[in-house]
Protein backbone atom coordinates (compact mmCIF):
# COMPACT_ATOMS: atom_id res chain seq x y z
CA UNK A 1 0.00 0.00 0.00
CA UNK A 2 1.33 3.52 -0.83
CA UNK A 3 0.38 6.36 0.89
CA UNK A 4 0.39 9.59 -0.37
CA UNK A 5 3.26 11.05 0.70
CA UNK A 6 5.21 8.36 -0.57
CA UNK A 7 2.93 8.71 -4.05
CA UNK A 8 3.96 12.40 -3.94
CA UNK A 9 8.06 11.92 -3.06
CA UNK A 10 8.33 9.50 -6.07
CA UNK A 11 6.26 10.95 -8.61
CA UNK A 12 8.57 14.60 -7.51
CA UNK A 13 11.21 11.79 -8.17
CA UNK A 14 10.09 11.20 -12.13
CA UNK A 15 8.82 14.49 -13.00
CA UNK A 16 10.91 17.55 -13.97
CA UNK A 17 10.98 20.58 -11.77
CA UNK A 18 12.04 24.23 -12.31
CA UNK A 19 12.41 26.98 -10.25
CA UNK A 20 11.03 30.58 -11.42
CA UNK A 21 14.74 31.01 -13.55
CA UNK A 22 14.56 27.74 -15.12
CA UNK A 23 11.09 28.13 -16.23
CA UNK A 24 11.77 31.47 -17.61
CA UNK A 25 14.59 30.44 -19.55
CA UNK A 26 12.06 28.03 -21.41
CA UNK A 27 11.51 29.50 -24.82
CA UNK A 28 7.98 30.03 -25.65
CA UNK A 29 6.48 28.19 -22.27
CA UNK A 30 2.88 28.04 -22.01
CA UNK A 31 2.04 28.80 -18.42
CA UNK A 32 -1.03 27.14 -16.77
CA UNK A 33 -2.32 27.20 -13.46
CA UNK A 34 -4.38 24.05 -12.54
CA UNK A 35 -5.86 25.01 -9.49
CA UNK A 36 -9.64 25.55 -8.50
CA UNK A 37 -11.30 28.50 -9.68
CA UNK A 38 -11.72 29.97 -6.19
CA UNK A 39 -7.62 29.71 -6.04
CA UNK A 40 -7.35 31.33 -9.60
CA UNK A 41 -9.77 34.43 -8.84
CA UNK A 42 -7.77 35.56 -6.10
CA UNK A 43 -4.80 35.81 -8.52
CA UNK A 44 -2.88 34.28 -10.69
CA UNK A 45 0.31 34.35 -12.27
CA UNK A 46 0.44 37.02 -15.49
CA UNK A 47 -0.21 35.05 -19.25
CA UNK A 48 -1.16 31.86 -17.43
CA UNK A 49 -4.15 29.68 -18.53
CA UNK A 50 -6.45 28.17 -16.23
CA UNK A 51 -6.88 24.96 -16.73
CA UNK A 52 -8.09 23.21 -13.15
CA UNK A 53 -6.36 19.96 -12.41
CA UNK A 54 -9.93 17.70 -12.88
CA UNK A 55 -9.92 19.26 -16.38
CA UNK A 56 -6.56 18.50 -17.24
CA UNK A 57 -6.45 15.44 -19.48
CA UNK A 58 -9.76 16.18 -21.27
CA UNK A 59 -8.47 20.03 -21.73
CA UNK A 60 -4.77 19.82 -22.24
CA UNK A 61 -4.69 19.09 -25.95
CA UNK A 62 -6.81 22.06 -26.59
CA UNK A 63 -4.86 24.11 -25.04
CA UNK A 64 -1.28 22.69 -26.15
CA UNK A 65 -1.68 20.98 -29.22
CA UNK A 66 1.94 20.26 -29.47
CA UNK A 67 2.91 17.81 -27.55
CA UNK A 68 7.03 19.77 -27.83
CA UNK A 69 5.47 22.77 -26.32
CA UNK A 70 7.40 23.80 -22.96
CA UNK A 71 4.87 23.39 -20.88
CA UNK A 72 4.91 25.19 -16.92
CA UNK A 73 2.55 23.80 -14.99
CA UNK A 74 1.70 25.03 -11.33
CA UNK A 75 -0.91 24.98 -8.57
CA UNK A 76 -0.37 26.52 -4.73
CA UNK A 77 2.79 24.65 -3.35
CA UNK A 78 3.96 22.16 -6.68
CA UNK A 79 2.60 19.05 -5.35
CA UNK A 80 -0.87 19.01 -7.56
CA UNK A 81 1.27 20.36 -10.25
CA UNK A 82 3.84 17.34 -9.66
CA UNK A 83 0.95 14.74 -10.61
CA UNK A 84 -0.14 17.19 -13.71
CA UNK A 85 3.15 16.86 -14.68
CA UNK A 86 3.32 13.08 -14.52
CA UNK A 87 -0.26 12.98 -15.79
CA UNK A 88 1.29 15.16 -19.28
CA UNK A 89 4.12 12.83 -19.17
CA UNK A 90 1.79 10.28 -19.71
CA UNK A 91 -0.36 11.66 -22.72
CA UNK A 92 3.13 11.94 -24.81
CA UNK A 93 4.38 15.82 -23.70
CA UNK A 94 7.94 15.63 -23.71
CA UNK A 95 8.74 19.08 -22.25
CA UNK A 96 6.32 19.39 -19.08
CA UNK A 97 7.54 20.52 -15.91
CA UNK A 98 6.19 21.38 -12.69
CA UNK A 99 7.10 25.23 -10.70
CA UNK A 100 8.88 24.75 -7.55
CA UNK A 101 6.86 26.36 -5.11
CA UNK A 102 4.07 27.32 -7.27
CA UNK A 103 1.75 30.67 -6.63
CA UNK A 104 2.77 30.77 -2.87
CA UNK A 105 6.39 31.42 -3.66
CA UNK A 106 5.93 33.03 -6.56
CA UNK A 107 3.63 35.71 -4.53
CA UNK A 108 5.88 35.80 -1.65
CA UNK A 109 8.70 36.81 -3.28
CA UNK A 110 6.75 39.71 -4.33
CA UNK A 111 6.69 38.88 -8.36
CA UNK A 112 4.03 40.50 -10.13
CA UNK A 113 0.31 38.88 -10.18
CA UNK A 114 -2.79 39.56 -12.05
CA UNK A 115 -6.19 38.96 -11.11
CA UNK A 116 -8.64 37.77 -13.11
CA UNK A 117 -12.27 39.26 -14.58
CA UNK A 118 -14.90 36.94 -13.78
CA UNK A 119 -18.28 36.29 -15.11
CA UNK A 120 -21.01 36.86 -11.86
CA UNK A 121 -22.78 33.20 -10.74
CA UNK A 122 -25.46 34.26 -13.08
CA UNK A 123 -23.28 35.07 -16.06
CA UNK A 124 -22.02 31.92 -15.60
CA UNK A 125 -24.72 29.78 -15.64
CA UNK A 126 -26.23 31.34 -18.95
CA UNK A 127 -22.84 31.37 -20.51
CA UNK A 128 -21.77 27.62 -19.16
CA UNK A 129 -21.87 26.03 -22.72
CA UNK A 130 -19.66 28.55 -23.85
CA UNK A 131 -17.20 28.52 -21.12
CA UNK A 132 -17.08 24.34 -21.17
CA UNK A 133 -15.18 25.01 -24.58
CA UNK A 134 -11.65 25.57 -24.61
CA UNK A 135 -11.45 27.44 -27.07
CA UNK A 136 -14.08 30.10 -25.67
CA UNK A 137 -13.89 29.45 -21.65
CA UNK A 138 -14.33 32.59 -18.95
CA UNK A 139 -11.95 34.46 -20.98
CA UNK A 140 -13.44 34.05 -24.33
CA UNK A 141 -16.79 35.12 -22.79
CA UNK A 142 -15.80 38.40 -21.41
CA UNK A 143 -14.17 38.96 -25.15
CA UNK A 144 -17.91 38.68 -26.20
CA UNK A 145 -19.37 40.74 -23.45
CA UNK A 146 -16.71 43.43 -24.48
CA UNK A 147 -17.34 43.20 -27.82
CA UNK A 148 -19.89 46.02 -29.85
CA UNK A 149 -20.94 44.64 -33.10
CA UNK A 150 -23.25 46.66 -36.02
CA UNK A 151 -25.91 44.84 -37.77
CA UNK A 152 -26.52 46.51 -41.25
CA UNK A 153 -30.72 45.53 -41.55
CA UNK A 154 -32.70 43.92 -39.17
CA UNK A 155 -34.39 41.71 -42.16
CA UNK A 156 -33.84 38.27 -42.93
CA UNK A 157 -30.34 38.22 -41.92
CA UNK A 158 -30.41 40.70 -39.25
CA UNK A 159 -33.01 38.65 -37.28
CA UNK A 160 -30.84 35.46 -36.87
CA UNK A 161 -27.58 37.54 -36.44
CA UNK A 162 -29.25 39.82 -33.95
CA UNK A 163 -31.15 36.93 -31.60
CA UNK A 164 -27.37 34.62 -31.81
CA UNK A 165 -25.42 37.59 -31.27
CA UNK A 166 -27.61 38.29 -28.32
CA UNK A 167 -28.09 35.19 -27.22
CA UNK A 168 -24.07 34.99 -27.17
CA UNK A 169 -23.33 37.83 -24.60
CA UNK A 170 -22.75 40.02 -27.26
CA UNK A 171 -21.91 43.64 -25.05
CA UNK A 172 -23.34 45.79 -27.56
CA UNK A 173 -25.45 45.50 -30.86
CA UNK A 174 -26.25 48.25 -33.22
CA UNK A 175 -28.79 47.87 -35.46
CA UNK A 176 -29.22 50.25 -38.47
CA UNK A 177 -32.56 50.02 -40.70
CA UNK A 178 -35.72 52.53 -41.51
CA UNK A 179 -37.87 50.06 -42.33
CA UNK A 180 -41.27 48.86 -40.54
CA UNK A 181 -42.48 45.25 -39.71
CA UNK A 182 -45.22 44.11 -42.11
CA UNK A 183 -47.01 40.54 -42.66
CA UNK A 184 -44.59 39.50 -45.60
CA UNK A 185 -41.74 39.77 -43.71
CA UNK A 186 -42.69 36.99 -40.84
CA UNK A 187 -42.25 34.08 -43.54
CA UNK A 188 -38.39 34.49 -42.59
CA UNK A 189 -37.80 37.40 -40.34
CA UNK A 190 -37.57 35.95 -36.79
CA UNK A 191 -37.02 38.40 -34.91
CA UNK A 192 -40.30 39.89 -35.31
CA UNK A 193 -43.79 39.03 -34.13
CA UNK A 194 -47.27 39.67 -34.99
CA UNK A 195 -47.09 41.88 -31.49
CA UNK A 196 -44.60 44.06 -33.61
CA UNK A 197 -46.42 44.47 -36.86
CA UNK A 198 -46.78 48.34 -37.70
CA UNK A 199 -43.45 48.86 -35.31
CA UNK A 200 -39.90 49.76 -36.88
CA UNK A 201 -37.64 46.66 -36.96
CA UNK A 202 -35.40 48.61 -35.18
CA UNK A 203 -37.67 48.55 -32.22
CA UNK A 204 -39.16 45.12 -32.56
CA UNK A 205 -35.47 43.57 -32.79
CA UNK A 206 -34.48 45.55 -29.73
CA UNK A 207 -38.11 43.86 -27.64
CA UNK A 208 -36.57 40.25 -29.13
CA UNK A 209 -32.87 40.87 -28.07
CA UNK A 210 -33.99 42.48 -24.32
CA UNK A 211 -36.19 39.60 -24.18
CA UNK A 212 -33.71 36.89 -24.48
CA UNK A 213 -30.99 38.83 -22.76
CA UNK A 214 -30.45 41.47 -20.70
CA UNK A 215 -26.82 41.42 -20.63
CA UNK A 216 -27.10 43.57 -24.21
CA UNK A 217 -26.92 46.96 -24.98
CA UNK A 218 -29.12 47.68 -27.60
CA UNK A 219 -28.26 50.93 -29.71
CA UNK A 220 -31.03 51.45 -32.60
CA UNK A 221 -30.56 53.59 -35.90
CA UNK A 222 -33.77 53.74 -37.34
CA UNK A 223 -32.76 55.40 -40.55
CA UNK A 224 -30.83 54.10 -43.93
CA UNK A 225 -27.74 53.94 -43.82
CA UNK A 226 -26.35 57.06 -46.34
CA UNK A 227 -23.53 59.13 -46.77
CA UNK A 228 -24.41 61.73 -44.55
CA UNK A 229 -25.03 59.61 -41.38
CA UNK A 230 -22.74 56.55 -42.15
CA UNK A 231 -19.70 58.46 -40.17
CA UNK A 232 -22.07 59.29 -37.13
CA UNK A 233 -22.88 56.07 -36.91
CA UNK A 234 -19.51 54.22 -37.35
CA UNK A 235 -18.34 56.77 -34.58
CA UNK A 236 -20.04 55.32 -32.08
CA UNK A 237 -17.47 52.82 -32.32
CA UNK A 238 -17.71 49.18 -33.43
CA UNK A 239 -15.41 46.57 -33.35
CA UNK A 240 -17.05 44.33 -36.26
CA UNK A 241 -20.08 45.02 -38.43
CA UNK A 242 -22.52 41.99 -39.79
CA UNK A 243 -24.32 43.36 -43.25
CA UNK A 244 -27.18 42.42 -44.06
CA UNK A 245 -28.49 45.28 -46.12
CA UNK A 246 -30.63 44.37 -48.78
CA UNK A 247 -29.21 46.28 -51.70
CA UNK A 248 -26.16 47.74 -53.71
CA UNK A 249 -25.41 51.27 -52.63
CA UNK A 250 -25.93 50.29 -49.15
CA UNK A 251 -23.29 47.45 -49.44
CA UNK A 252 -20.57 49.86 -51.31
CA UNK A 253 -21.08 52.56 -48.51
CA UNK A 254 -20.25 49.79 -45.64
CA UNK A 255 -17.43 48.61 -47.43
CA UNK A 256 -15.64 51.79 -48.37
CA UNK A 257 -16.78 53.45 -44.61
CA UNK A 258 -15.69 50.07 -43.47
CA UNK A 259 -12.06 50.26 -44.96
CA UNK A 260 -12.04 54.33 -43.87
CA UNK A 261 -12.56 52.81 -40.05
CA UNK A 262 -10.63 49.55 -40.28
CA UNK A 263 -13.65 47.73 -39.08
CA UNK A 264 -14.28 43.90 -40.46
CA UNK A 265 -17.42 43.37 -42.22
CA UNK A 266 -18.91 40.09 -42.20
CA UNK A 267 -20.73 39.91 -45.42
CA UNK A 268 -24.10 37.64 -46.52
CA UNK A 269 -26.12 38.06 -49.16
CA UNK A 270 -29.55 36.16 -50.21
CA UNK A 271 -31.35 35.39 -53.48
CA UNK A 272 -34.02 32.52 -54.03
CA UNK A 273 -32.56 29.24 -53.18
CA UNK A 274 -28.76 30.75 -52.84
CA UNK A 275 -26.53 32.80 -50.48
CA UNK A 276 -22.82 33.72 -49.94
CA UNK A 277 -20.66 35.02 -47.25
CA UNK A 278 -17.61 36.29 -46.20
CA UNK A 279 -15.35 38.15 -44.15
CA UNK A 280 -13.73 41.21 -45.17
CA UNK A 281 -10.92 42.22 -43.12
CA UNK A 282 -9.05 45.80 -44.14
CA UNK A 283 -6.26 46.13 -45.46
CA UNK A 284 -5.85 41.99 -44.44
CA UNK A 285 -7.75 40.34 -47.18
CA UNK A 286 -10.15 41.62 -49.67
CA UNK A 287 -13.02 44.19 -49.83
CA UNK A 288 -16.19 43.81 -51.65
CA UNK A 289 -15.12 46.08 -54.34
CA UNK A 290 -11.86 43.74 -54.52
CA UNK A 291 -14.63 40.95 -55.39
CA UNK A 292 -17.53 43.30 -57.38
CA UNK A 293 -15.96 46.24 -58.60
CA UNK A 294 -18.49 47.45 -60.10
CA UNK A 295 -22.39 46.50 -59.19
CA UNK A 296 -24.17 45.24 -61.73
CA UNK A 297 -27.30 46.27 -64.26
CA UNK A 298 -30.40 47.41 -62.53
CA UNK A 299 -31.88 44.31 -64.02
CA UNK A 300 -30.05 41.85 -62.64
CA UNK A 301 -30.06 43.74 -59.27
CA UNK A 302 -31.99 40.79 -57.33
CA UNK A 303 -33.15 43.26 -54.23
CA UNK A 304 -35.95 44.02 -55.92
CA UNK A 305 -39.19 42.33 -54.34
CA UNK A 306 -40.00 40.27 -56.75
CA UNK A 307 -36.80 37.77 -56.31
CA UNK A 308 -38.12 35.94 -53.55
CA UNK A 309 -36.44 34.40 -50.78
CA UNK A 310 -36.88 30.82 -49.49
CA UNK A 311 -37.81 31.34 -45.55
CA UNK A 312 -34.99 29.29 -44.34
CA UNK A 313 -32.03 30.59 -45.69
CA UNK A 314 -31.80 33.57 -44.51
CA UNK A 315 -31.64 31.49 -41.35
CA UNK A 316 -28.65 29.68 -42.93
CA UNK A 317 -26.87 32.16 -44.10
CA UNK A 318 -27.26 35.03 -41.27
CA UNK A 319 -26.08 31.61 -38.70
CA UNK A 320 -23.20 31.68 -40.82
CA UNK A 321 -22.62 35.62 -40.60
CA UNK A 322 -23.06 35.53 -36.98
CA UNK A 323 -20.83 31.90 -36.47
CA UNK A 324 -18.04 34.52 -38.25
CA UNK A 325 -19.06 37.37 -35.96
CA UNK A 326 -18.69 35.37 -32.35
CA UNK A 327 -15.21 33.49 -34.03
CA UNK A 328 -13.46 37.36 -34.51
CA UNK A 329 -15.02 38.78 -31.37
CA UNK A 330 -13.40 35.47 -29.59
CA UNK A 331 -10.31 36.08 -31.35
CA UNK A 332 -10.46 32.07 -32.38
CA UNK A 333 -10.84 29.76 -35.83
CA UNK A 334 -10.23 30.49 -39.04
CA UNK A 335 -11.90 33.54 -40.44
CA UNK A 336 -13.72 33.47 -43.70
CA UNK A 337 -10.89 35.96 -45.06
CA UNK A 338 -10.30 35.59 -48.63
CA UNK A 339 -12.56 32.88 -49.22
CA UNK A 340 -15.82 33.44 -50.40
CA UNK A 341 -18.58 30.61 -49.42
CA UNK A 342 -21.71 29.86 -51.48
CA UNK A 343 -24.49 27.90 -50.52
CA UNK A 344 -27.28 26.16 -52.37
CA UNK A 345 -30.39 25.38 -50.88
CA UNK A 346 -32.03 23.23 -53.32
CA UNK A 347 -28.89 21.09 -53.91
CA UNK A 348 -27.87 21.39 -50.17
CA UNK A 349 -24.52 21.82 -51.48
CA UNK A 350 -21.58 24.16 -49.90
CA UNK A 351 -19.16 25.41 -52.30
CA UNK A 352 -16.02 27.91 -52.06
CA UNK A 353 -14.34 30.11 -53.72
CA UNK A 354 -10.88 32.59 -53.41
CA UNK A 355 -10.72 35.88 -53.51
CA UNK A 356 -7.85 37.62 -53.24
CA UNK A 357 -7.12 41.61 -52.54
CA UNK A 358 -6.59 43.29 -56.11
CA UNK A 359 -3.27 45.88 -55.55
CA UNK A 360 -5.88 48.17 -58.28
CA UNK A 361 -8.93 47.92 -56.02
CA UNK A 362 -10.10 51.83 -55.99
CA UNK A 363 -10.55 51.69 -51.88
CA UNK A 364 -8.02 49.52 -50.20
CA UNK A 365 -5.59 49.01 -53.32
CA UNK A 366 -2.14 50.60 -52.94
CA UNK A 367 -3.74 53.78 -55.15
CA UNK A 368 -6.72 53.87 -54.13
CA UNK A 369 -8.78 56.25 -56.29
CA UNK A 370 -12.28 56.49 -54.46
CA UNK A 371 -11.39 58.85 -51.32
CA UNK A 372 -14.95 60.00 -49.97
CA UNK A 373 -18.30 58.41 -50.09
CA UNK A 374 -20.83 57.69 -53.16
CA UNK A 375 -24.24 57.91 -52.99
CA UNK A 376 -25.07 55.45 -55.80
CA UNK A 377 -28.95 55.66 -57.09
CA UNK A 378 -30.90 52.89 -55.96
CA UNK A 379 -31.70 50.19 -58.75
CA UNK A 380 -35.17 49.26 -58.59
CA UNK A 381 -38.13 50.66 -56.41
CA UNK A 382 -38.46 48.50 -53.15
CA UNK B 1 -17.28 18.79 -71.48
CA UNK B 2 -16.83 21.61 -68.33
CA UNK B 3 -19.91 22.06 -66.09
CA UNK B 4 -20.81 26.04 -66.55
CA UNK B 5 -22.49 26.89 -62.71
CA UNK B 6 -25.76 29.28 -63.67
CA UNK B 7 -26.21 31.83 -60.64
CA UNK B 8 -29.92 32.28 -59.80
CA UNK B 9 -29.95 35.41 -61.62
CA UNK B 10 -28.82 34.76 -64.73
CA UNK B 11 -31.31 31.42 -64.65
CA UNK B 12 -33.73 32.53 -66.75
CA UNK B 13 -30.96 33.51 -69.60
CA UNK B 14 -30.30 29.69 -69.48
CA UNK B 15 -34.05 27.68 -69.23
CA UNK B 16 -34.13 27.45 -65.57
CA UNK B 17 -31.37 25.12 -65.40
CA UNK B 18 -28.62 25.75 -62.87
CA UNK B 19 -25.75 23.84 -64.60
CA UNK B 20 -25.02 23.89 -68.73
CA UNK B 21 -22.39 22.43 -70.30
CA UNK B 22 -20.07 24.16 -72.71
CA UNK B 23 -16.92 23.11 -75.06
CA UNK B 24 -13.27 25.08 -74.80
CA UNK B 25 -9.82 24.82 -73.66
CA UNK B 26 -9.72 27.59 -72.10
CA UNK B 27 -12.20 30.24 -70.99
CA UNK B 28 -12.45 32.00 -74.20
CA UNK B 29 -13.56 29.24 -75.48
CA UNK B 30 -15.54 28.23 -73.17
CA UNK B 31 -17.12 31.59 -72.90
CA UNK B 32 -17.82 31.33 -76.51
CA UNK B 33 -19.25 28.11 -76.98
CA UNK B 34 -21.78 28.84 -74.70
CA UNK B 35 -22.53 31.95 -76.30
CA UNK B 36 -23.64 29.94 -79.36
CA UNK B 37 -25.48 27.13 -77.19
CA UNK B 38 -27.43 29.99 -74.91
CA UNK B 39 -27.22 33.50 -76.54
CA UNK B 40 -28.78 35.00 -73.79
CA UNK B 41 -27.09 34.02 -71.25
CA UNK B 42 -23.83 34.50 -73.26
CA UNK B 43 -24.42 37.71 -73.89
CA UNK B 44 -25.17 38.40 -70.24
CA UNK B 45 -21.51 37.14 -69.07
CA UNK B 46 -19.45 37.84 -72.11
CA UNK B 47 -19.84 40.33 -74.85
CA UNK B 48 -17.33 41.95 -77.66
CA UNK B 49 -14.40 39.47 -77.00
CA UNK B 50 -14.59 40.84 -73.04
CA UNK B 51 -15.87 38.98 -69.55
CA UNK B 52 -18.63 41.87 -68.49
CA UNK B 53 -17.12 43.14 -65.16
CA UNK B 54 -20.05 42.85 -62.85
CA UNK B 55 -19.87 39.22 -63.32
CA UNK B 56 -16.72 37.36 -62.19
CA UNK B 57 -15.56 33.76 -63.47
CA UNK B 58 -14.35 30.96 -61.16
CA UNK B 59 -12.18 28.17 -62.70
CA UNK B 60 -11.96 25.43 -60.10
CA UNK B 61 -12.28 27.91 -57.27
CA UNK B 62 -9.73 30.38 -58.69
CA UNK B 63 -11.06 33.50 -60.15
CA UNK B 64 -10.06 34.13 -63.80
CA UNK B 65 -8.99 37.66 -63.23
CA UNK B 66 -6.60 36.76 -60.74
CA UNK B 67 -4.97 33.65 -63.38
CA UNK B 68 -4.51 34.26 -67.35
CA UNK B 69 -7.79 35.95 -67.34
CA UNK B 70 -10.01 34.29 -70.86
CA UNK B 71 -6.76 32.57 -71.32
CA UNK B 72 -7.02 30.63 -68.22
CA UNK B 73 -6.67 26.88 -69.10
CA UNK B 74 -10.17 24.86 -68.46
CA UNK B 75 -9.47 21.17 -67.68
CA UNK B 76 -12.01 18.54 -68.97
CA UNK B 77 -12.70 18.25 -65.31
CA UNK B 78 -13.63 21.20 -64.41
CA UNK B 79 -16.36 23.42 -62.99
CA UNK B 80 -16.81 26.84 -63.93
CA UNK B 81 -18.39 29.60 -61.93
CA UNK B 82 -20.09 32.72 -63.00
CA UNK B 83 -21.02 34.91 -60.20
CA UNK B 84 -22.43 37.94 -60.28
CA UNK B 85 -23.08 40.13 -56.97
CA UNK B 86 -26.38 39.74 -55.17
CA UNK B 87 -27.15 42.07 -52.67
CA UNK B 88 -30.20 40.75 -51.15
CA UNK B 89 -30.70 40.76 -47.01
CA UNK B 90 -34.18 40.64 -46.75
Amino acid sequence: MTTYRELLQRTKSEISEVDVRGAEELDGAIWIDIREADEWQEGHLPGAIHVPRGFLESRIEGVVPDKASPVVLYCAAANRSAFAAKTLEELGYTNAHSLAGGFTDWKRNGREIVMPRTLSPERRTRYSRHILIPEIGEEGQLKLLDSRVLLIGAGGLGSPASLYLAAAGIGRIGIVDADIVDETNLQRQVAHSLETLGTPKVDSAKRAIEALNPDVDVVTYRERLTSENVERILGDGWDLIVDGADNFPTRYLVNDASIWHDIPVVHGSIYRFEGQVTVFSPHNGPCYRCLFPEPPPAELAPSCAEGGVLGVLPGIVGSLQTNEAIKLAAGIGEPLVGRLLLFDALATEFSEVRIERNPDCPVCGDHPTITEYIDYVEFCAR
Amino acid sequence: MTVVRVPPVLRSEAGGVREVEAEGQTVREVMEDLARRLPALGTRVYSDGELQPFVNVYVDGEDVRTRDGLDTPVGGNSTVILLPAMAGGR
